[in-house]
């Protein structure tokens, strides 16, 4: 409260005090016959020494920044795609700043020199072709560089990925992230959002989770100790509805018959995916490998990600790999990757044993979006062996064949020789 | 002084027949010039809400977890319980933030103040085309900018989805409690702005059109009324699409509709909406939102451009070349929308076809500079607070300006989309400069809004404190957005568990900044009191102050009703005759016919 009443009376007095210096400015101004308007070289000339003032201090801040926090303070690009842009991002830094540099420097040192001096005219220069000409043509000519330099990089980028790519799937929800690995076929299980259960958090299509959602929507979810639903299904809602002992607020009703309609349509919807589905297809999703927590990639190993959402838009944000994607409800989007600096030699290059790579969200996606993000580590062979050895796939069974570990070892430490 | 007055007044009475009363002159008014200065007053109270909001989430950012006394005693318990602000909260300052500086303040606030005032002073006009939309107009700006205010203060706070309220998160009241009320509020207040906006807009065509005086051909008119007729033009063709991006989302949040919503399942509910997508959005959203940019800069480069050439006592560089860029800029920001989702799925081909319109705009932009800066040279320049702040409208518009290069390539986009980089490019190419000109005109022809002169040397305070705080709160921001810091963060402590340097670099940063916008906003106090003071107690302003050329200083000091006594102004000559050869002085305003063997520039 106190502070508050301070904070009132300086204020007041502040403006009290000001308003008393103003009235005297303008009556010494009256008295000496000056006029608002005039402006008196005097403050044309102290104006006209602080634009350069300005702009001195204005560079030294820039260079000062510039050399205290880097051209980038997320270190070197740790992806093959990042080290393109990168590439291409300080080529264009240099000439932006250049062009920032000398016009900023045109514009002040011309409002310092040019101010009014008594007796000299300004130069009556209505316009003249030839310039004109030049600094259409020139820009022109720059921009015309830059887009295709930027554009060969943005198709190396965004084309397909080769062949040996591994199909990973990043599904994101409001707060997190979950990383489906496609397994020993390569080819991610399909998936349909009515399908989302408790168990099948990622909608995997297979007969058993079918059948699963289905169950569920029809006779919902009973708790295990008690007995009591803890998910209505179609079954009890409809007779709780059709209870004439049972008496609700119209409200209520009104949104259990929504519910219950809702269902309905879903059940059926379920249903006809259920007779159309075919149940060869069960071993693709059941051979898929669920991670939350930490995405595990292998150093060198060209990525394929098709991203998810299940709720609203997020944004898949590797700072370090300089590798951004949105993840649309509806909708899968995809972006290729290639690890080329593993954890352990980031954390040398950064001088930070306790640095790691990481995804971030990028689009605003609620409350607690700022804390929604998935630790990435760039395993060597040896490590994302062990990380694979650990792991179990959707059907139950451990992702590595133990008597492949030997021959894999070799392949991953092919892939990963080029990035030692 | 006192028989000059009375004079003033007996001439006013002589040709202003009917005698207004309180409501229909101060309220209710169908005059340009009482209009103008309605938006204006609305517009700098908004503006000034806005950058309150600011400071609020400024403070969050740069001191986060810790109790301030500011946020309790703005934002009370509920928001702000202990003094620390709530994470939906923040989100809800952002977003209206955002949306009333670019709408309400920088739309509304410069297009409607200035485009009111100087299209009829400018070209010779009585009034607008129709007074009554006009006041129409006005209206329905305030009534929007009121429901935006209110939402404010609802229950479960305003909206929340970022300005650009992108669906589903827009959509969906499970997803963030501000997609509720709030949000129904403020697609409503935004339609009415639309609403407003248009009518506005198509008056100003008109006016333009037809309703020039006598030798006031296209070629002869000020760069400000090139300015004001281009961004109708753009107002007119890409507002109603926004309209229709708002009126899709409110039949997703209401009617049942999927033109947005597809496979969603929020808050444990799984909707039934299929097929919409939430792409069709952002493709609506930005085909307005990026004309929009230049419906912003362009009134303020037009304002610029006469201030600059008026103080330089020069006159500007290229005519018809700054004439050709803002027709190309208004035209090439049809095309350009798609620059804002290189990374939202869309098609990469399309985006490269993006990259090639976005970057041929720099073409146009660069002209514009260049004209600006030989416009300066050799000049003879009095610098006025309003010639100072077109100087720093040139600066801002480069130094925002050629970040655009890096943004508009998508594939650098990829690394710095939706980070502090793009906040700070934003901010200073258009929020910045668009202020800027804002600024400009209101200490130019403030004399002309209400016939006193504003205190010189508090603009000159106002626009230092000003220039300085502005640089130093977005120029740092480019590096908290190259270490890849998103923007829209609560904050930033997540870093910690996987890069302390870096979170140290960004809070570092996010001090400086801070303590620089509560400096300049601080600096914005002088201003409001010049603003003010000079209203009800400044000295009495003559007829053209500045020794300009333009007509509106052919009127006279005191409003009236029909801007001049008499018959219209006839112009003969185009606005920028200053410093011609062989004149006496160094300004020849447009109403002065050709001498003999004089010629036209």
């Amino acid at each position: 409260m106190s502070f508050k009443l301070i904070t009132l009376v300086v204020i007041v007095l502040g403006v009290l005090a000001v308003a008393q210096l103003v009235r005297l400015y303008e009556l010494s101004s009256k008295l000496r016959g000056r006029r608002e308007e005039d402006i008196p070289n005097r403050d044309n000339k102290l104006n006209a020494n602080l634009m350069l003032v300005f702009m001195i201090l204005f560079y030294l801040g820039f260079i000062w920044l510039m050399t205290k926090y880097g051209w980038t303070g997320r270190g070197v690009a740790a992806s093959e795609q990042g080290v393109a842009t990168d590439w291409l991002l300080n080529m264009n830094f240099w000439l932006v700043i250049a062009v920032f540099f000398i016009t900023n420097s045109l514009l002040f040192v011309f409002a310092y020199k040019y101010v009014r001096k008594p007796g000299v005219k300004a130069y009556f220069y209505p316009h003249n072709n030839k310039l004109e000409l030049l600094w259409t043509v020139v820009p022109a000519i720059v921009l015309a560089f830059i887009i295709i330099l930027g554009l060969k990089t943005w198709n190396g980028i965004t084309s397909e990925s080769p062949k040996e790519a591994i199909n990973v799937e990043l599904f994101s929800k409001q707060f997190d992230w979950t990383a489906r690995y496609s397994g020993n076929d390569n080819t991610l299980g399909k998936f349909d959002y009515k399908l989302t259960t408790g168990t099948n958090e990622l909608a995997l299509i297979t007969t058993a989770y079918l059948d699963n959602a289905i169950e569920l929507m029809q006779f919902g979810q009973l708790d295990s100790a008690t007995q009591e639903p803890t998910i209505l299904g179609i079954e009890l809602l409809e007779k709780k509805l059709n209870d004439p002992k049972n008496i609700f607020v119209p409200e209520d009703r009104e949104l259990m018959v929504k519910d219950l309609e809702r269902k309905q349509r879903l059940v059926r919807l379920l249903h006809q995916m259920r007779s159309r589905h075919n149940a060869k297809l069960d071993a693709q999703a059941y051979d898929d490998i669920i991670q939350k927590d930490t995405l595990h990639l292998l150093l060198g190993q060209d990525y394929e990600f098709n991203f998810r959402a299940k709720d609203v838009i997020h944004s898949a944000h590797f700072p370090h790999f300089r590798a951004q994607m949105n993840t649309v409800p509806g909708l899968t989007t995809r972006l290729k990757l290639k690890a080329t600096v593993s954890t352990q030699q980031m954390k040398v290059l950064q001088h930070d044993s306790k640095f790691n790579f990481v995804l971030l969200c990028n689009k605003i996606c609620g409350g607690a979006h700022y804390k929604m993000k998935m630790i990435v580590v760039v395993d060597t062979p040896e490590q994302y062996l062990a990380f694979q050895a650990s792991k179990m796939d959707v059907g139950g069974k451990p992702w590595l064949d133990e008597a492949k570990k030997a021959s894999l070892l070799k392949e991953y430490k092919q892939i990963a020789k080029a990035y030692k | 002084m006192a028989a000059l007055a009375h004079e003033a007044h007996g001439h006013h009475e002589a040709h202003d027949h009917h005698e207004e009363g309180f409501v229909s002159k101060y309220i209710f008014s169908q005059d340009h010039k009482m209009i103008g200065k309605q938006f204006l007053m609305t517009a700098v109270f908004m503006g000034l809400v806005a950058m309150l909001l600011s400071i609020l989430f400024r403070i969050q950012l740069a001191w986060p977890g810790e109790s301030s006394d500011f946020l309790s005693l703005f934002l009370g318990e509920t928001w702000a319980p202990g003094g620390i602000l709530k994470e939906n909260m923040y989100l809800g300052l952002v977003t209206i933030h955002g949306t009333i500086m670019v709408f309400f303040l920088l739309t509304g606030g410069l297009s409607g103040t200035f485009s009111n005032l100087l299209i009829p002073l400018q070209l010779g006009a009585r009034d607008m085309a129709s007074g009554f939309m006009n006041m129409l107009s006005y209206w329905m700006f305030l009534l929007s900018s009121l429901i935006m205010l209110c939402s404010l203060f609802i229950e479960t706070g305003p909206a929340m989805a970022g300005w650009t309220i992108y669906p589903p998160l827009s959509a969906l009241p499970q997803a963030v409690e501000g997609s509720g009320l709030g949000m129904t509020m403020w697609l409503v207040s935004m339609t009415l702005f639309i609403a407003s906006s248009l009518i506005g807009s198509l008056n100003y065509i008109v006016t333009i059109l037809n309703l020039r005086t006598k030798g006031m051909t296209m070629t002869r008119m000020p760069l400000t009324i090139w300015a004001f007729f281009v961004t109708a033009v753009l107002g007119v063709l890409s507002f109603p699409v926004l309209l229709s991006a708002a009126l899709l989302l409110m039949m997703d949040r209401l009617a049942g509709t999927s033109f947005y919503l597809s496979d969603i399942i929020v808050g444990g509910e799984m909707l039934e909406n299929h097929g919409g997508s939430p792409l069709l959005y952002q493709h609506l959203f930005w085909f307005l939102g990026h004309p929009e940019v230049y419906i912003v800069l362009l009134p303020a480069l037009g304002l610029s451009s006469e201030i600059i050439s008026t103080n330089a006592r020069k006159p500007i560089f290229g005519y018809r070349a700054m004439i050709g860029s803002i027709l190309a800029i208004g035209f090439l920001s049809f095309i350009v929308w798609g620059h804002h989702m290189f990374v939202t799925g869309m098609n990469p081909f399309l985006g490269s076809v993006f990259v090639f319109t976005t970057l041929l705009i720099a073409i146009p932009s660069a002209v514009k500079v260049f004209n600006y800066l030989t416009t300066l040279w050799r000049g003879s320049l009095i610098l006025t607070p309003a010639m100072m702040f077109a100087i720093g409208l040139v600066s801002t518009f480069i130094t925002g300006g050629v970040t655009g290069i890096i943004l508009a390539d998508s594939a650098l986009d990829i690394t710095v989309h939706d980070t502090y980089f793009v906040v700070a490019h934003f901010h200073i190419v258009m929020g910045m400069s668009a202020v800027f000109g804002m600024f400009a005109g209101v200490y130019h022809w403030f004399p002309k809004m209400y016939g006193k002169m504003m205190n010189t040397r508090l603009g000159y305070v106002h626009f230092w404190i000003t220039l300085v705080g502005a640089y130093g709160v977005f120029f740092p921001m480019h590096f908290v957005g190259l270490a890849g810091a998103p923007r829209r963060y609560y904050d930033y402590s997540s870093y910690g568990d996987f890069d302390v340097p870096a979170q140290g670099m960004i809070m570092d940063l996010n001090v400086i900044i801070t303590v620089f916008a509560i400096i300049a906003a601080l600096g914005q106090l002088v201003f409001l009191f010049n603003f003010f003071y000079s209203i009800y107690r400044g000295p009495k302003a003559v007829q053209n102050p500045w020794k300009s050329n333009t007509l509106e200083w052919t009127t006279p000091v005191e409003h009236m009703h029909g801007n001049w006594p008499g018959a219209l102004p006839e112009v003969h000559r185009w606005p920028y005759d200053y410093s011609k050869p062989g004149a006496d002085t160094d300004f020849i305003p447009q109403t002065v016919p050709l001498a003999d063997g004089e010629e036209e520039h």
